[in-house]
């Protein structure tokens, strides 16, 4: 078999979560320059809908492993199995993941039951005529960048969401389909999950969300927010975050923190309203594309990364700029 | 309950990083401090030990320097400090620190291990789940509370579905989100104290022995961010500003 680039393919919700096609994307760039095929990897039975869309997005192949007994009592730890024994017989070149939460967890253990390395949270991945591939990753909270390789087998890394450019679906494209049954043997588990409360808000997740519409102590108090979620709301439901000052004040939860301490993003579009930009919050926020801050205090240090720099009363500025975009959207339609 | 907690010592986050000419990061006057995440670990063990009894050991990989912030974590009422000796710690990865670790824990009796959810500095984010992997125990990242009946741990953390609540049987590994507790701030009576508290040192390479020392991931090179391109700054009335920003979202930047 020629060399092999897996994609580790993580679903949600039933659909493929989009770090996993980014990956693909990149998957196929990679397999491409390094005369390798990209093989997506999935968890679960097949669906047509699924092998479309890797097809779509770069699969030549895809694996789907399903179990004897439906994954039941799997725990990270029978993933991990798994994974590693997929591995060791299949022995692709590479295995990119998805820095989900879970995706984490899942390379951290697999990597280690291995004995290999990880590269976690890539921003980019490059061919290398020395190591195959070598990996970019963010350290200090992004104030520098490691390019690491190794001489493993497989290589594996995580990569950011919206890190790797989106390629444009091709559903022309068709992949052979190859399916994996495994019947692991499963101790009495000691590790289940009782229950999940789901997300209140039908916001996207931050770190995979195109705009982020963010506040910070100049909103002043919870109820203020209110002009925040307008904004977010009229650019099509998009994501709020929070500084670490919102959070403490107990106005957002942390799940909504963005920085050194909280969630690391990459949108296209970061709005910064009321946010001074501190040192932390920056780490978390600064590899967006496009930043735009609105803060009354012209001296403030978020002024100097945004893209766009608005100074005045953030109550007076968001305000028309939700009517603003209003007017824009309307004129689309 | 005897708990381990890992601890490692960081940059402050105040930190300008900057290469030297060897194109090493400069860690020459930089501000120490004990990794953020690694406090809330901390505090939650010292909180279980005062509820139920036990040791707490704290243990560490890092340089000589790092015996401050163990003194630091035995003042604020730790037992025991553990320090692995290793100068150039960029050297190893996660894999390799892990297993290290492991080794040094091996040979104390614990019932939980608690460590940051991740170090700000490499901003790995895997002794957790490393560590539990060397022990096949298990695991759960970014806790944000814990509540312990007798030989199981019910613990919530956040996932990408939502908040989660796993119930795990003991022993197993938890890694500290920030929510979960409100770290102590140390008093002069335990900083007295902790002078006296063990604090071991034994060399990374004596641990290692017989492991093939061999880092999985290897670093080649470090580089600086790119610095952003200077932005610009919008003028006149409030409804100007956000016409003219509307404007170039949508045709210079072109995100909307
Ligand atoms: C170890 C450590 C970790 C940390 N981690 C994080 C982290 O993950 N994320 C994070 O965000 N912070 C983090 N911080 C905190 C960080 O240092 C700052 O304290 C915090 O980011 C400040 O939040 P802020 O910008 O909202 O508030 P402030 O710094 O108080 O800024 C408020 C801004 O709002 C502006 N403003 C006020 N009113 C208005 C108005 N009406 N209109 C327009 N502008 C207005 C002001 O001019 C000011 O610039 C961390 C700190 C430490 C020590």
């Amino acid at each position: 078999m020629a060399n092999r680039i897996w994609v580790y393919v993580e679903q949600y919700k039933g659909k493929i979560r989009k770090v996993s096609l980014e990956l693909l994307s990149k998957g196929r760039q990679l397999a491409r320059a390094n005369d390798c095929e990209l093989e997506a990897v999935v968890l679960g039975p097949e669906t047509a809908e699924l092998t479309a869309t890797a097809a779509a997005y770069g699969a030549e192949r895809v694996l789907f492993i399903t179990d004897e007994r439906d994954f039941a009592n799997y725990t990270i730890r029978e993933y991990t199995t798994l994974l590693a024994q997929l591995l060791q017989t299949d022995k692709p070149e590479a295995l990119l993941l998805g820095d989900t939460a879970r995706g984490r967890d899942l390379a951290a253990r697999t990597s280690q039951r291995l004995g290999v390395g990880l590269a976690a949270d890539c921003i980019a991945i490059e061919t290398d005529p020395d190591s195959f591939l070598k990996f970019k990753r963010p350290i200090y909270g992004g104030r520098l960048f490691a390019w690491l390789e190794s001489a493993n087998r497989p290589l594996m890394a995580t990569a950011r969401p919206n890190s790797f450019l989106l390629a444009e679906p091709d559903f022309t494209r068709t992949a052979s389909v190859r399916k994996e049954k495994v019947n692991l043997a499963i101790e009495a588990p000691r590790e289940v999950v009782k229950f999940v409360s789901k997300r209140a808000s039908k916001r996207p997740e931050l770190t995979e969300a195109d705009i982020i519409v963010a506040g910070g102590r100049g909103m002043g108090n919870a109820d203020n927010l209110h002009v925040l979620e307008d904004l977010a709301d009229t650019l099509g439901g998009v994501a709020i975050g929070a500084s670490r000052a919102v959070v403490d004040s107990g106005w957002r939860d942390m799940e909504y923190q963005v920085g050194q301490t909280g969630k690391t993003v990459s949108p296209a579009l970061y709005i910064a309203c009321g946010i001074s930009g501190s040192i932390q919050h920056l780490a978390g926020m600064n590899s967006s594309k496009v930043i735009v801050a609105i803060n009354r205090d012209p001296n403030a240090t978020i002024l100097d990364v945004a893209d766009y720099a608005l100074v005045g009363d953030l109550f007076d500025i968001v305000p028309k700029l939700t009517a603003e975009f209003q007017k824009l959207f309307k004129a689309d339609n | 309950m005897d708990i381990i907690v890992c601890l490692k010592q960081t940059f402050d986050t105040e930190t300008v990083i900057w290469l030297n000419e060897k194109g090493e990061i400069n860690d020459k006057d930089v501000k120490l401090i004990i990794n953020p995440y690694d406090e809330f670990a901390l505090e939650e063990a010292l909180r279980v030990k005062e509820k139920l009894g036990g040791e707490v050991t704290v243990v560490s990989l890092g340089g000589v320097r790092t015996q401050e912030a163990l003194r630091a974590a035995l003042a604020l009422g730790a037992d025991k400090a553990m320090l692995i000796n290793c100068e150039n710690l960029t050297e190893l990865d996660e894999m390799m620190a892990a297993k290290i670790l492991a080794r040094a824990i091996n040979a104390l009796p614990f019932d939980m291990i608690f460590t940051g959810r991740m170090a700000i500095d490499s901003g790995g984010a895997q002794m957790a789940m490393r560590l539990a992997e060397e022990f096949d125990l298990p695991a759960v990242s970014g806790i944000t509370k814990i509540e312990l009946e007798g030989r199981t741990a019910v613990v919530q953390h956040e996932t990408d579905e939502g908040l989660e609540t796993v119930e795990v049987l003991l022993p197993a590994v938890f890694s500290a989100q920030k929510g979960l507790n409100e770290p102590r701030y140390p008093v002069m009576a335990g900083i007295l104290k902790a002078k006296k508290k063990p604090l071991d040192i034994i060399a990374a390479e004596e641990l290692a022995a017989g492991l093939p020392l061999q880092s999985g991931m290897k670093v080649r090179g470090y580089v600086a961010p790119e610095s952003r391109l200077p932005g610009r700054v919008l003028n006149g009335s409030a409804a100007e500003m956000t016409a003219e920003l509307v404007r170039l979202l949508r045709e210079e930047a072109k995100v909307v």
